[in-house]
């Protein structure tokens, strides 16, 4: 609860300063920036303000989703936001002090817990900014591991997931070697396997793609392993409803964006950023981790631990200069993932498969559109359109659709989720026929 | 085993012990009060050169990250392994079972310019 200075306060303070007023405590502030004169409205009404943000909202457009490329659009049963915006999880201020916050401390427990039994790794961290970040920092705990300054990264890479990595291995002599696809769709790991040498640090990929294309993870880790280099797998959870578990192929990391765990897109974020690995690797870890402990009566008590990684103890020599997790949204996952529970998870997981494998297979019955790769693929394809695929989606908008994202010029990334039915994929492909 | 009286000191508490062409080290009495309850010892790697004066070691504590200086140039020929599984044995036995590792000395004279052991008293007493 925010509770702000009286007039008395202020006083107090400012005799006790030694100034008269505040404006006496800025004089040196130049004046012409102090104050400026601000060219706002006046205030509306409780009711004016309502009526004009519903005027607002009034003029999205709700198209039929087909949109994934990084974000999708999953069913969040009710009982995610019912819990999630309690008082005591949503306006918590930095909740991390063991003795005040057991409650919260838990639920990151528990998060952490739920990523370990999805990717099967032995510890998780409390999260990161999004999956770029997490993608990012797995790739710097590799170079630290390993002593090696060379990343491989899959051309395959959401863009965004390249540019941060691109941002923070600029200035610190590391390199940055991507590897193109094969003609199928996955890595060429006769090209990975070219590019590999002693002072790769790591070989990042994911799997799905972002073509959606499933990789041959055992290969890839071989591959790395046997140059002495560390893989980083980033994920998609959902599609671990379905798919091995990373560790079951030699992941040395694993990251994700959690998003799909009961989040919404919101326009773009905020984001959820995953991490986990093995135990040797434990100690490389950035960002905060939640560990169980005893207090002095023995009971059992959740604290954040391993805090020498971090800067506020080991300041430049810390693991990232990050310590940010996204505590409402691993809430979110973690009662996403309960609520689930891996039965649940599964099914999920099959929907997805099932409706986009049939709107793959609906779109190329229709003329001049085909599957561009041939490798088994999640819940996302690239279509090759006959015309642009900018034109494919500004006709679709207009019959109501959000037919995909442009991957190319004649390239469209089409994802179909649980949420699409047999009547969404029916009225794509009707609106497609018509073009 | 590695007497106070016996080592030789950095200002900045670690301890040096000459055994032959090594030097053990390790982390003075006091260091180890001062750090309180140690949890994990980052120790080099066998097989390093170092430099005097060049971080290579790092001792976490529960309230602190510490980092340790070779006090002597050389190689490191060994390394504390019970310190894995039992850290706290460096509080226990800062001059004896809690040692870190051993230099095989570059220079041996290097030691002479270490502190005695009442020059680093004198240096903690202020």
């Amino acid at each position: 609860m925010f509770i702000p200075h009286t007039k008395e306060n202020e006083q107090e303070m400012l005799s006790k300063i030694g100034v008269s007023s505040i404006k006496e405590l800025l004089a040196q502030i130049p004046q012409a920036l102090l104050y400026p004169a601000l060219d706002l409205p006046a205030a509306l009404t409780e009711a004016e303000l309502t009526r004009h943000l519903h005027e607002l909202a009034a003029k999205n457009k709700p198209l039929t989703n087909f949109i994934g490329a990084g974000m999708y659009e999953h069913f969040i049963p009710a009982a995610v936001p019912a819990l999630a915006s309690r008082g005591e999880f949503l306006t918590a201020y930095t909740p991390y002090q063991a003795e005040a916050s057991q409650g919260t401390l838990q639920t990151i427990y528990e998060f952490q817990s739920c990523v370990c039994a999805l990717t099967g790794m032995d510890v998780a961290t409390a999260s990161h900014y999004d999956g770029a970040t997490a993608l990012m920092e797995a790739a710097l705990a590799c170079c630290r591991v390993t002593n090696r300054k060379e990343i491989l990264l899959s051309s395959a890479l959401h863009p965004h997931y390249k540019e941060v990595l691109k941002t923070y291995t600029r200035h610190l002599g590391i390199t940055l070697t991507e590897i193109a696809l094969s003609s199928d769709g996955t890595l060429d790991t006769e090209g990975l396997k070219k590019q590999l040498s002693e002072n790769t640090a790591c070989v990042v990929f994911a799997t799905p793609n972002f073509y959606g294309i499933l990789e041959h993870g055992e290969k890839i880790s071989a591959l790395a392993h046997a140059k002495g280099a560390l893989t980083v797998v980033h994920v998609n959870p959902i599609s671990l409803g379905i798919v091995k578990a990373p560790s079951d192929y030699g992941a040395d990391f694993v990251t994700a964006e959690g998003q799909p765990l009961g989040n919404p897109m919101s326009f773009g974020g905020p984001a959820l950023g995953i991490i986990a690995t093995k135990k040797a690797y434990m100690r490389q870890l950035p960002g905060r981790i939640v560990g169980i402990a005893k207090d002095h009566d023995g009971k059992r008590a959740f604290v954040l631990t391993l805090q020498a990684r971090e800067q506020h103890i080991r300041r430049e020599k810390a693991s990232s200069n990050i310590c940010s997790n996204e505590a409402q949204c691993a809430l979110n996952a973690v009662i996403y993932l309960t609520l689930l529970g891996p039965q649940g998870l599964k099914e999920v997981a099959l929907l997805n498969l099932e409706r986009a494998h049939q709107l793959a297979g609906a779109i190329c019955g229709v003329k001049g559109y085909a599957l561009k790769y041939t490798a088994p693929f999640f819940n996302e394809f690239v279509v090759t359109c006959p015309i642009s695929a900018q034109e494919v989606i500004d006709k679709m908008a207009e019959k109501g659709i959000a037919a995909g994202y442009a991957v190319h010029e004649k390239e469209l990334l089409v994802c179909a989720t649980e949420l699409r039915t047999a009547a969404d994929i029916s009225a794509y492909v009707k609106a497609l026929e018509v073009l | 085993m590695y007497n106070q009286e016996n080592c030789r000191f950095l200002k900045t508490h670690e301890w040096a012990f000459v055994e032959g062409e090594n030097a053990v080290v390790g982390i003075s009495e006091h260091a180890q009060e001062e750090i309180s309850d140690i949890v994990f010892v980052d120790l080099p790697k066998v097989g390093r050169q170092v430099k005097a004066g060049e971080n290579c070691c790092v001792i976490e504590s529960v309230k602190s990250a510490s980092e340790i200086y070779a006090p002597v140039s050389g190689e490191i020929v060994a390394v504390n392994e019970a310190l894995s599984a039992d850290p706290a044995l460096v509080n226990r036995e800062a001059h004896a079972g809690g040692w870190l590792f051993k230099i095989k000395m570059a220079n041996p004279a290097e030691v002479d310019a270490l502190l005695t052991f009442d020059a680093y008293k004198a240096t903690i007493q202020k």
